[in-house]
């Protein structure tokens, strides 16, 4: 017989081994972000992150990102063990700081586009999208 | 990898100073190092890690890409075409392989 106590530690184990993982990425999530905004403040808005409500199929997830005028994009998928995802810069003969590619996502979360403008400054895009079936080999 | 094939589209033409939009895909499993096989040993990383396009020997984009990145990773951007030139797309393996496809570019 399991007494509530018991389902109660099981549910305290649970959810201190499920914290562990959480922090390691968040703090990856965070030296990406560091590492491409070298400390500069980031602005909401500027860029626009085009990605489906619900995916499909987290294997391969259509993401567009428009930020007119940057010189460098970086698309972080935050879930993920490793979030950053790619990371471009654009050219003399560019045509627009546009990029459009296709992600693997392993779970529902948010992914985000940060831009670095032409000035320094740094935009930031952000869509939640939902996986219900994942992309990282199970 | 002898797998490895690219694949691009250009438009048919265009004038002088338009922007223009190019497609690429190349071929390539972009595996992550995290899985196992059914023996549950690890398979080792392999990732296309770069990808960059020029075009009239400038810069387009410069890519570096991590293993969230599809498989047959596909990349669409824009170019803007001032001359009759060529393309040169080139993908970077981790294995040390490098790939690379040139396009010639007709204005119309």
């Amino acid at each position: 017989m399991i007494t509530r106590r018991e389902t109660l530690t099981a549910a305290i184990g649970a959810a201190a081994f499920m914290a562990l993982p959480i922090s390691a990425r968040a703090s990856a999530v965070e030296a990406s972000i560091a590492s491409f905004t070298g400390g500069a403040q980031i602005s909401d808005g500027g860029v626009t992150l085009i990605a489906p409500e619900i995916a499909e199929n987290g294997e391969s997830v259509p993401v567009e990102v428009d930020a007119p005028g940057a010189t460098e994009i970086l698309i972080l998928a935050t879930g993920n063990p490793t979030p950053e995802v790619v990371r471009v810069g654009f050219g003399d003969a560019s045509g627009a700081s546009r990029l459009s590619t296709r992600l693997r996502l392993g779970e529902t979360q948010e992914v985000v586009a940060l831009a670095r403008m032409a000035d320094g400054s740094i935009l930031r895009g952000v869509a939640e999208v939902r996986v219900p079936i994942g992309g990282c080999g199970g | 990898m002898s797998d490895v094939r690219p694949r691009i589209r250009l438009p048919r033409s265009a004038r002088a100073g338009e922007v223009v939009q190019v497609r690429t895909l190349v071929t390539h499993p972009m595996e992550t190092g995290n899985r196992r096989d059914t023996d549950g040993t690890a398979i080792a990383r392999q990732i296309i890690n770069r990808f960059t396009c020029e075009y009239a020997g400038k810069v387009v984009i410069d890519a570096k890409l991590g293993i969230s990145v599809s498989a047959n990773p596909y990349f669409e951007f824009d170019v803007k075409v001032e001359e009759s030139a060529d393309f040169v797309f080139t993908w970077y393996d981790d294995d040390g392989s490098v790939y690379t496809q040139t396009e010639s570019f007709e204005l119309s």
